[in-house]
């Protein structure tokens, strides 16, 4: 399964504003908690889109990277 | 596990020591787990040890009173954090926080000024591991005076790009904002910038840099 956004349950409180940017529709609230469903339309991106961290105002939701150099 | 000597000499603060030496330095040795998003160090509260990263990162941050985070580095394996306040008796300077499951090897204040008067080779070592510190502080503060918050990502980008060696280290937004004095907004336009440029290509959980030498001429690099 591919990687999804990693969510801090702590953090979150329940606002949704990070549902509403979604684009694949993976993110639901489960007990006021933003909750990833696994969703094949995301996991077949070969980019994350990062819109659900950007807007996050309490920084619960995160698409964590690696930077890499091409090779040659 | 017991603090082991091969890694001991692996650690800047004891390069150039004999055998024997190791040996007696690891007698003051602990080693500590941390779990993932544990905080080690907070900010202004009294220093009891200095640390070195054996395995996984560590994130060493401020924070201003409205919440607002500026990272000051991330600790790999080998490097140290917390020195400051162990060598001059104030509070932490900073707070320190485990990126994912992390090793470390501490030394309590106590035990740190024995070893230096048993080793002088030790004391020159810090003396260069601080310098170094101070270089990479002097050039955070020239990146928040005086470049532009696409330079500053792109020198991000530069610094924390993996060679496939070591461990992967991995950033989100926030922390690159954290790190870049600006908030996630400017870090999500300033990549798609530099994606339009050709410097780097977003992927899915990686950004590759695709042209190194067009990334470091954005970011102002000059040999």
């Amino acid at each position: 399964m591919a990687e999804m956004p990693v969510i801090d349950r702590e953090k979150c409180d329940g606002c949704g504003l990070c549902i509403s940017v979604c684009h694949c529709n993976i993110l639901v609230l489960v007990d006021n908690v933003v909750t990833v469903v696994e969703n094949k339309k995301c996991a077949s991106c070969n980019r994350w889109c990062a819109q659900c961290e950007l807007i996050c105002p309490t920084g619960a939701i995160s698409c964590p990277f690696e930077v890499v150099i091409e090779e040659r | 596990m017991a603090v082991q000597v091969e890694l001991l000499k692996s650690i800047p603060y004891f390069s150039g020591l004999s055998a024997a030496e190791l040996d007696s330095i690891k007698e003051f040795v602990f080693e500590k787990e941390v779990e993932t998003g544990e905080m080690i160090l907070l900010e202004d509260e009294p220093a009891e040890a200095l640390y070195f990263v054996t395995s996984g990162a560590v994130r060493v941050f401020k924070t201003s009173s409205d919440g607002k985070e500026q990272i000051l580095s991330f600790i790999r394996p080998g490097e140290s954090f917390n020195d400051v306040p162990v060598f001059d008796g104030g509070p932490n300077l900073a707070s320190a926080q485990a990126v994912g499951p992390v090793v470390l090897y501490g030394i309590r204040n106590s035990d740190i000024e024995v070893i230096l008067r048993s080793h002088p080779q030790v004391s020159l070592n810090v003396t260069r591991v601080l310098s170094q510190q101070t270089r990479r502080l002097v050039s955070l503060v020239e990146d928040l005076s005086f470049r532009q918050v696409i330079a500053r990502v792109a020198k991000i980008l530069l610094e924390y790009a993996s060679d496939g060696t070591g461990p992967k280290l991995r950033l989100t937004h926030q922390e690159m904002a954290a790190m870049a004095g600006t908030a996630r907004e400017m870090v999500g336009r300033s990549l798609k910038s530099l994606e339009n440029e050709g410097a780097i290509r977003l992927e899915r959980q990686r950004i590759v840099i695709t042209d190194k030498e067009a990334l470091r001429e954005m970011a102002g690099v000059v040999d």
